[in-house]
């Protein structure tokens, strides 16, 4: 490892920094075609561009990669025009345009690929290698060329910025403030397909469009601020990149190109799954803590039914008394109950007897309050029968924010009594002049 | 009163199918222009021939007497709401800056001045408080506000704004009127696709009432009568709708070659 990361061979340094730039031109390029909404079109320009490097040894018998970048670029903007005027000027569907497109083109590919191969030229070893990269292979010469073109990307796209966020946002806007619409997506596709082009030398052609798409995709799960998500994106490229050469260093066996895209898709998994807010732990946690406010809740709800019920609102309550009250499950009430001794609401008289402390009674008077507002709510203002409103008022107490009951007590008054006519528990027992 | 929009002999066809026949009408500056009619009438279509985003098949618009190119930054545009993806990643200040963009100026940062005129702009929509957060929290009506933040802060003249008031909150409904009558004290001419027959004659000055042809283009009293309503309303002209899906179904043009559009 510490060879690796002292940099001391010049040609290690070398590949690995033309790796590190390809996979951030492609993440931050690549954030634009996913906000647009155009990964499998960034697909099928990958796939498309095989039979323009082939093409383009077939006639120069040369593998410069300026020859091979041209034909690349040719044979993807090829693919853009014939996916764009099948979508629009068939009735075929995008969809089938670009899984026709990249079929075809791919094909193509690999019929000229294979021509070449049995042809004898003595010059074409490694040209298979754009299927799936060759960057512990790329020469001198390539990684000159391939930086250059990623440098330039990136600057273009820093350059441009503010008219590519309007375009991928709101195209008709732009057109009609006048901006040459046409004109910034023709360079934004430009900039896509050399992109791409350059990106294949790291990852191949099959798996371009992981490294093109995933660093944005994972990006998103984290902000909510496209100029984050570009640096986010690119940091994820830079990552892949930098620890694709490592392992590929340390285990000259094993492939860059798939190690890139398995560290690119480690990277999304962990995004998916820990991201604050949009992440899938952040939902559970999100859900696990309305589970538990619903819980506490509706048994702070029947103590105070049953105080109310014999007019003394702070008597010990057996749990068979709660049981009566409300059909609880058995082992979410003995939590429910757990969890509100311990935050103050409950006292523990015995066994299994409990009273409401100060705070509790305040609290199960708010939860009370909160569903009788919502019940009158319901008939008042949305002409629901008396007899209907129950189950909803139920979920809704639950929800309703402290602003929520402001507009609630403003829009009906202060209300005293709910549609059953039970009296509406305010924190200060009302005094008729409080209204 | 000058005139802020005219329209020539407008015919618009999408896949060939026509739909704004032949629409001449002008409406005058300094007014709040409704334009009404029902679903697939066209409003829309008209809006962005008028702003032309939309190719027509014949005809022409003139605004404020010039072409669109000469005057195209006395115009602002407000596309209906549900056109963009509103989990786009950025925030409301930044929408209400892409109204200080500019056509000459692709590049580079905007300036203090800008930066100002769209907070002026929210601001007056209400929307300041909000500036830093994400579009995608805001609720319908605040997303529409935030539209019209955008155009305000444009500086235009005439505003073209397709359905401000679709899917909009009591206050968001309230705020964007009382802005409405702002800026025709200020003189600006508004034109607005508008869906709700109930509220129109209450908010404009000036109605173009559409189906497919122009029915009637005029003040509001003069457009919002029953007999208008109805030839508007009463469904399409049956044969009209027929020679359409003729024309579409054939690949016919709709103007013959020979067909000359503009004056002079």
């Amino acid at each position: 490892m510490s060879d690796f990361f002292t940099f001391s061979d010049p040609n290690v340094r070398l590949v690995t920094v033309g790796t590190i730039l390809l996979g951030m031109s492609a993440a931050i390029v690549g954030t634009f075609t996913f906000l647009r909404k155009r990964a499998l079109v960034g697909d099928a320009i990958a796939h498309a561009i095989l039979p323009g490097v082939c093409l383009s040894f077939i006639i120069t018998g040369d593998k410069h990669p300026a020859y091979l970048l041209v034909g690349a670029v040719i044979a993807g903007w090829l693919s853009l025009l014939v996916m764009d005027y099948l979508s629009s000027r068939t009735k075929l569907s995008m969809d089938t345009a670009i899984g026709a497109v990249l079929s075809v083109f791919f094909g193509a590919g690999i019929l000229l690929l294979t021509s070449i191969q049995h042809s004898g030229s003595a010059n074409q070893a490694g040209l298979d290698q754009f299927l799936f990269g060759k960057a512990a292979a790329m020469t001198r010469q390539d990684i000159w060329v391939f930086s250059g073109v990623a440098v330039l990307l990136l600057g273009l796209v820093l350059a441009f910025f503010r008219s590519f966020k309007l375009i991928s946002f709101d195209p008709a806007f732009a057109k009609s403030i006048g901006l040459p619409v046409r004109r910034l997506e023709f360079l934004l596709s430009t900039i896509t397909v050399l992109a791409v082009a350059t990106g294949i030398q790291a990852v191949g052609v099959v798996l371009m469009a992981a490294l093109l798409i995933t660093p944005a995709a994972a990006a998103r799960f984290w902000t909510d601020r496209i100029q984050v998500m570009v640096l986010l994106a690119a940091a994820f490229g830079l990552l892949s990149g930098l620890f694709g050469s490592w392992i590929s260093y340390t285990a000259p066996s094993m492939p860059t190109g798939p190690w890139i895209v398995v560290l690119l898709s480690l990277i999304a998994v962990v995004s998916v799954v820990v991201a604050p807010q949009r992440g899938i732990w952040a939902r559970l946690r999100l859900q696990r803590g309305n589970a538990r406010k619903i819980r506490q809740e509706n048994i702070l709800k029947a103590f105070y039914g049953i105080g109310e019920a014999a007019d003394a609102p702070v008597a010990t309550v057996t749990v068979e008394a709660l049981r009566q009250q409300r059909p609880f499950e058995d082992r979410a009430l003995q939590l429910g109950l757990r969890e509100l001794v311990a935050k103050g609401l409950l006292h523990k008289h015995g066994a299994s007897t409990y009273a409401l402390t100060p705070t509790g009674l305040q609290e199960s008077r708010r939860v009370v309050r909160l569903h009788r507002l919502w019940e009158l709510y319901l008939t008042e203002r949305m002409n629901y029968a008396a007899d209907h409103v129950h189950n909803t008022a139920e979920a809704i107490e639950h929800v309703i924010t402290p602003e929520v009951e402001a507009a609630l007590l403003r829009e009906l008054d202060h209300p005293i009594l709910d549609p059953h006519d039970a009296v509406i528990p305010y924190q200060n027992p009302p005094k008729p002049s409080d209204s | 009163m000058k005139t802020a929009i005219e329209t020539h002999n407008l015919t618009v066809a999408y896949n060939r199918r026509p739909v704004l026949w032949d629409i001449d009408f002008q409406v005058p500056e300094g007014q709040l222009i409704g334009v009404l009619g029902p679903n697939g009438s066209g409003k829309t279509t008209l809006l962005k021939s008028v702003m032309g985003l939309i190719q027509p098949s014949s005809g022409y618009v003139r605004l404020f007497g010039q072409s669109l190119e000469e005057v195209r930054s006395r115009i602002s545009y407000v596309p209906q709401r549900e056109s963009v993806d509103w989990n786009f990643p950025i925030s409301v200040r930044e929408v209400a800056l892409m109204g200080r963009y500019r056509k000459d100026k692709l590049m580079g940062r905007l300036s203090r001045e800008d930066h100002r005129l769209a907070s002026e702009a929210l601001e007056k929509v209400g929307m300041l408080p909000f500036a830093d957060r994400q579009i995608a929290q805001l609720s319908g009506g605040q997303q529409q506000r935030v539209f019209v933040a955008r155009a305000l802060a444009q500086q235009a003249d005439l505003y073209l704004m397709d359905e401000p008031f679709a899917g909009v909150d009591a206050a968001s409904e309230e705020a964007i009127l009382t802005l409405l009558q702002d800026m025709k004290q200020a003189g600006k001419t508004v034109l607005i696709v508008h869906h709700d027959l109930h509220t129109a004659h209450q908010f404009f000055d000036w109605m173009v009432l559409l189906n497919t042809r122009l029915i009637k283009c005029g003040p509001t009293a003069s457009v919002f009568t029953a007999e208008h309503l109805k030839q508007a309303y009463g469904g399409q002209l049956t044969i009209l709708s027929q020679v359409s899906d003729l024309v579409k179904a054939r690949d016919f043009p709709i103007r013959e070659r020979s067909f000359k559009d503009q004056p002079k």
